[in-house]
């Protein structure tokens, strides 16, 4: 300790005994034994091991938990506050921002609400394409979790591979969409554009590839005794915990409760597919990771079942006062409106070219009310509260993020565990504090 | 809601409104606009013309409220003994039953409707805010409570005013109410009796004000894009 380091430890008296504020070092230096030892440790917001800009303040006796607090906001971008100065197909852009590792769930869930709100249906075509994308994303998802989860255990094998395997993903994404993440494919009233030439043979690679893939995740990690005595027994939370806690996803169902929305509440046609829901009852991180591996073939499943029932169709509402007027096409100079569609509106139908004008301008109405619809998403149940006057803009709409509400678990799972089981405890809880800042 | 069989025909609401539009708190004045935006009369374009009309405020929808709502709100009368003056308005609107309840009863009427075991609300979903500054009691709290063994969902909100504005925690029935108490604190200026620690948490803890209600400006700067000024979003034309 000299007297040129800026970081150098500063002490001063409180009422609970003398508190120094030390930034690194060597902690002999700082204090002598015979004082109490009781660390306030603060990990993050930028922590690599933290899963994103979460902030983590533990209290610690030797290398024991007493308490933790989870501290949020770092990532809040107003979303919703903002959503409410845009048009309703405008929000999508928005939602699709929130839990950035699960954008068709957001987008879809945003949807379901407006379109519960204009009491109207989707094409049955729409909704399948809705479905695919929720389950490739899903699988996405979890591979991120394994990759982050495992790097933060240690294993960063498990990440490489993870990031491969779900950059698979994101380049039928992209073909798809136009874009890896964010994409705002999912509109109010349908998705924003067919799949195009490809899309499906590419989706059915997947589903050749990927049950040779998975497997090598169980010889990597499932038999690994490192693996496996960093998660059994760490983090537990007992159902009744999971339930006080609001908890819900892979980690409700690592606790034995089988509650999946898409068997529960079926929405966008799940109680057509023919899969199950993975439960474990350990209600450990051990669980989490096997339900979680686990989901990922039943995603398989479904999206083999999606593929086989994709019936040509629109995929649009037909009703012209809310239905995008275009479809997205490829030009030499980039994606943009359909020429086809351009010569329609501007030399064949004046009609076409007053919808498409105050479609694009004002957005179509919605009718006052207020709903809440909620879907599984990788995390557990996604909400979104819709609340509209009558208007053209949202008047309000809140998401019920799962990473926000299990986030709250983390207290739970860390006190009276080692440090080192803190972060095995974040990681399987799998928050992405874009959807818990919002 | 009540009148849900007026169908509009397109033509001018009395308030020269859009059909479909109900004055829920953003004032009548909004609606009416001097250009061709909106219009209010015949040849709307995109106005979603046909709309069933629907009135968001006032009384109860009448009795029978069909399939298990009234069965619920029933189990409810009959196991919370100040039903009569707690729940002031029950409303079934898009196939969701929504209780409207009083500030100070919450916390009872969410405590019946985890432990009576006609109702079994095990899981409280979602909690948020709603500002509507046209009302006097202008902060609405909406919960979303899930029964896992029954699987249905019942919404309960409550109102009350910015100078007032003391709802009772639910924390003590629904421990995962904290984060959702605490933001809708921190958005909202909603304060939560009862609440173990009631902080911000998504703004900065000295942070002035709270962003959601609708008198918190956007804020935003002016963006010059091909020579034009494209005012912040907050100022653009709205054409509710």
């Amino acid at each position: 300790m000299t007297m040129t380091d800026p970081y150098a430890a500063a002490a001063r008296e409180t009422t609970e005994g003398r508190v120094y504020t030390v930034t690194g070092g060597d902690w002999d230096t700082i204090t002598t034994t015979d004082e109490e030892e009781r660390l306030v440790i603060n990990m993050g917001p930028q922590h690599p091991s933290t899963h994103g800009v979460l902030r983590l303040v533990l209290e610690l006796e030797g290398e024991t938990v007493t308490q933790a607090r989870t501290v949020i906001g770092y990532l809040h971008t107003g979303i919703e506050k903002n959503l409410e100065y845009r048009n309703w197909t405008q929000g999508v852009t928005f939602v699709t921002r929130m839990d950035y590792l699960s954008n068709a769930f957001n987008e879809t869930v945003y949807c379901l609400g407006v379109e519960k709100l204009l009491g109207i249906e989707v094409p049955e075509r729409a909704t399948v394409i809705r479905v695919i994308m929720m389950e490739l994303q899903r699988i996405a998802s979890h591979l991120v979790w394994l990759a982050t989860g495992g790097m933060e255990l240690g294993a960063l094998t498990a990440m490489t591979n993870g990031f491969r395997e779900r950059e698979i993903i994101l380049d039928i994404l992209e073909m798809i969409t136009g874009q890896r993440m964010n994409p705002a494919y999912v509109r109010p009233g349908g998705v924003a554009q067919d799949l195009p030439p490809g899309a499906v043979e590419k989706i059915r690679d997947i589903l050749e590839s990927f049950p040779k893939l998975l497997p090598t995740y169980d010889d990597l990690l499932t038999g690994n005794p490192i693996w496996q005595r960093r998660l059994q027994g760490v983090a537990h939370l007992d159902l009744q915990g999971c339930l006080a806690l609001g908890v819900t996803g892979p980690i409700l169902r690592s606790a034995g409760l089988p509650w999946d929305m898409r068997k529960t509440e079926p929405y966008c046609g799940y109680e057509t597919y023919d899969f199950e829901v993975p439960v474990e009852t350990t209600a450990d991180a051990w669980g989490r990771f096997r339900v979680r591996m686990n989901e990922m073939w039943e995603s398989l499943k479904i999206i083999e079942q999606a593929l086989d029932r994709l019936a040509p169709g629109p995929v649009m509402v037909q009703d012209r006062k809310i239905g995008w007027p275009a479809q997205l096409a490829l030009g030499p100079d980039g994606l943009g409106n359909s020429l086809d569609h351009v010569k329609n509106i501007m030399g064949t139908s004046m009609e076409a070219l007053i919808h498409h004008f105050k479609l694009v301008t004002e957005g179509f109405r919605v009718p006052a009310g207020q709903v809440y619809v909620a879907i599984e998403n990788p995390r557990g149940e996604l909400g979104a509260h819709v609340v509209s006057d009558g208007g053209t803009r949202p008047y309000r709409v809140h998401v019920r993020d799962p990473g926000f509400v299990n986030l709250q678990s983390a207290s739970a799972m860390c006190e009276g565990s080692l440090i080192a089981d803190a972060i095995a405890a974040v990681a399987s809880i799998d928050p992405v504090m874009g959807g818990v800042d919002r | 809601m009540t009148d849900s069989t007026d169908v509009a025909t397109g033509g001018p609401t009395p308030e020269g409104r859009m059909p479909g539009a109900v004055d829920i708190g953003v004032g009548a004045d909004s609606r009416v606009t001097s250009d061709m935006f909106g219009a209010t009369f015949g040849g709307d374009t995109t106005g979603f013309g046909g709309l069933v009309r629907r009135v968001a405020s006032g009384e109860s929808t009448p009795r029978p409220y069909g399939g298990w709502f009234d069965e619920t709100v029933d189990a409810l009368e009959a196991s919370y003994a100040g039903f009569g003056q707690a729940v002031t308005r029950v409303i079934v609107d898009r196939d969701e039953l929504t209780l409207h309840v009083l500030p100070a009863k919450v916390a009872e009427v969410a405590q019946v409707m985890r432990d009576d075991e006609n109702l079994r609300f095990e899981l409280l979903s979602n909690l948020s805010g709603v500002d509507y500054p046209a009302q006097s009691e202008r902060l609405h709290v909406v919960y979303n409570l899930t029964s896992m063994t029954y699987r249905r969902r019942v919404r309960l909100e409550t109102a009350v005013t910015t100078e007032d504005p003391h709802v009772a925690s639910v924390c003590a029935v629904y421990p995962t109410a904290d984060f959702h108490e605490r933001e809708c604190w921190d958005m909202f200026g909603v304060i939560f009796d009862g609440h173990p620690g009631l902080t911000r948490i998504l703004m900065p803890d000295d942070w002035d004000g709270h962003p959601q209600r609708k008198d918190y400006p956007l804020g935003g700067v002016p963006v010059e894009y091909k020579g034009a000024q494209i005012p912040p979003p907050d100022e653009r034309r709205s054409y509710a």
